[in-house]
């Protein structure tokens, strides 16, 4: 299968949202190669600001220009972005509701060999924390370029989380991406897994392997977090009678516990959270780490087939 | 300069200066000290220096001011409402629930507030990026920033100096309340900045040092540095906490106390 990072699809998608929309503007913290804005700045290097490495001032910078009409895109590290940044993003951007993107990457284990100081576990429950703030992840690069899209069309902060590395590509051009509105990508009754990001491609390959033993998995990719798309949410409390959610994240505070929270109000099934334990990450290679941390599709079928056995004897 | 004008100006300062007191007299809270060293900036800028439309807050080519010391909302507060931006009746809402005059400014609920600020430190960084945005559309705005002197112990802000200089934002225009005291004390005790004026120097920034009281310094500082070109401006204001009336001034207590109802009698026959 083709593999595209979403970090790639992002620059990618920045150059034509800057060819069609001149209100465009982008701001980067000296990570621009990384980040792949540095596609923009060579095409409208008028538009681009690299702000060096000072993310609080980038975000402020972002939130004055937002104000006058702008629509800036910030781009960094997911961890300096959401973490160095937050009580600027919260103070300058969220609580004025004004219209700047955060699109962060390196986000989760998958940065890899750089260690736990750079993987960013915490981004997702930090962003969606946030009254008026939409969280976006994209699961491969068609899902990007529709969520960059997307994030210009909404008006208001939005955060958009990219990976490092290249992740397969589940979509065809026809996607339809709406946000707020899950996508159901394989149908079942006996268990779901709500994914989101590079999980949900792990996801539908351990509904495979289910299916082979007479599992029959639902995959739900949700690929935002906030606003929850709740209704598909309890649709799969209801319909299949146990969740597993999945994530390159913190088991606390992200897609597991806004969907724990969900199903608690609404209808409650047992919800397990696979994602990163409570612990940091450390060195070595994106699929060392998650092995490590069982995020592999073995791993997720092992857990949906124990959760799938439990329902049976409740 | 026309003596008139400032006579006019100087009587301005001196009627916010009482909406001030009034209304944190009324609300029981809020920041009286700060207002009060920064009320001649305020009306310096408000009503003469800025171009703006009372009428039409969001214009796009009206001239911004960001109060990043947002602690200073009542000084702010006063200067829209004497401007016109909304009634003078609703100054004594201030801190109350429901009204649009928040604890610190909130730019969604009171027109002619450029920006929500409260959280020290970065209000600076937005203005920049309003001049960009102004750069970007060619637009003439230029952008005036209130900081205060404890503030700018905040990182942020000598992020935000670094960048104005680099990208030489010469539509930006910062002042510096320099009153000296802070919550925990004098600035020089609780984290020194000095030397003020060297160090915005250094960063890039064309610096003029006046007395923040003087109101035709202050006209004449701002068109000094209207003339500026390819630099960002600071003019570090040297002021007095609680400005105006006697038994404030220079009392750190009065940083975030407000007056009791016959301190408020005494402070406005000091102002009448």
């Amino acid at each position: 299968m083709k593999k595209i990072a979403t970090r790639d699809a992002y620059g990618e998608a920045l150059v034509e949202l800057g060819r069609e929309n001149p209100d465009v503007v982008v701001l980067d913290a000296d990570l621009a190669k990384s980040t792949k804005t540095i596609e923009f700045a060579k095409h409208f290097p008028e538009r681009f600001f690299d702000m060096g490495i000072a993310e609080q001032n980038m975000i402020g910078t972002a939130a004055g220009l937002a104000a006058a009409g702008k629509i800036p895109f910030c781009s960094t590290f997911a961890i300096f972005a959401t973490g160095r940044a937050f009580e600027i993003i919260r103070n300058s951007v969220a609580y004025s509701r004004l219209n700047v993107k955060i699109a962060a990457s390196h986000a989760g284990v998958t940065v890899g060999e750089d260690g736990g100081s750079h993987q960013s576990v915490e981004d997702i429950a930090l962003m969606r924390s946030l009254p008026n703030m939409t969280v976006l992840v994209p699961a491969d690069a068609v899902e990007t370029r529709a969520a960059v899209r997307a994030a210009a069309q909404i008006q208001g902060p939005v955060y958009i989380r990219l990976g490092r590395p290249g992740v397969p590509v589940l979509h065809g051009d026809d996607f339809h991406f709406e946000p707020g509105r899950a996508v159901t990508m394989r149908e079942g009754n006996d268990a779901t897994i709500i994914a989101t990001g590079v999980m949900v491609a792990a996801a539908l390959e351990a509904a495979g392997l289910l299916e082979q033993e007479g599992i029959g998995v639902r995959v739900v990719n949700m690929h935002t977090i906030k606003p929850l798309d709740e209704e598909a949410v309890i649709a799969a409390a209801r319909e299949t009678g146990v969740i597993v959610t999945a994530e390159e994240h913190s088991v606390i505070g992200g897609l597991g516990g806004a969907v724990a929270e969900a199903v608690c109000a609404c209808h409650p099934v047992p919800v397990y959270r696979v994602g990163v334990p409570d612990v940091f990450g450390e060195s070595g290679k994106p699929g060392e780490l998650l092995e490590k941390y069982g995020l592999t599709a073995a791993h997720l079928a092992a857990r949906v087939r124990e959760a799938v056995t439990k329902k049976g004897r409740r | 300069m026309d003596g008139e004008k400032i006579k006019r100006l100087e009587e301005k300062a001196r009627e916010i200066r009482r909406h001030i007191i009034r209304m944190t007299g009324a609300a029981g809270s809020g920041h009286p000290g700060g207002s009060l060293s920064s009320a001649d900036i305020v009306t310096a800028l408000y009503f003469e220096v800025m171009r703006i439309d009372p009428q039409n807050p969001r214009w796009p080519g009206r001239d911004r001011f960001v109060l990043s010391k947002g602690h200073a909302a009542p000084v702010l507060y006063a200067a829209l409402a004497e401007r016109g931006f909304f009634p003078v009746e609703e100054l004594l809402s201030l801190r109350r629930l429901g009204s649009p005059l928040q604890g610190h400014p909130d730019m969604k609920k009171l027109p002619g507030v450029e920006l929500s600020t409260g959280s020290l430190g970065q209000g600076l960084s937005a203005a920049n990026g309003m001049a960009l945005a102004a750069r970007l559309d060619g637009r003439d705005y230029r952008v005036y920033v209130l900081l205060g002197d404890g503030e700018i112990q905040e990182g942020m802000v000598w992020e935000a100096a670094m960048a104005a200089a680099h990208y030489r934002l010469d539509n930006v225009t910062a002042f510096l309340d320099y009153n000296g005291l802070q919550i925990d004390g004098p600035v020089s005790k609780v984290m020194s900045v000095e030397p003020v004026a060297e160090k915005w120097r250094a960063f890039g920034w064309y610096v003029q040092v006046i007395d923040g009281h003087n109101m035709k310094g202050i006209l004449q500082a701002v068109e000094k540095a209207r003339a500026v070109r390819d630099k960002p401006q600071m003019i570090v204001a040297e002021t007095v906490k609680g400005k105006g009336v006697s038994f404030m001034e220079n009392m750190v207590e009065w940083h975030g106390v407000a007056p009791k109802p016959e301190e408020v009698e005494r402070a406005l026959a000091e102002l009448a």
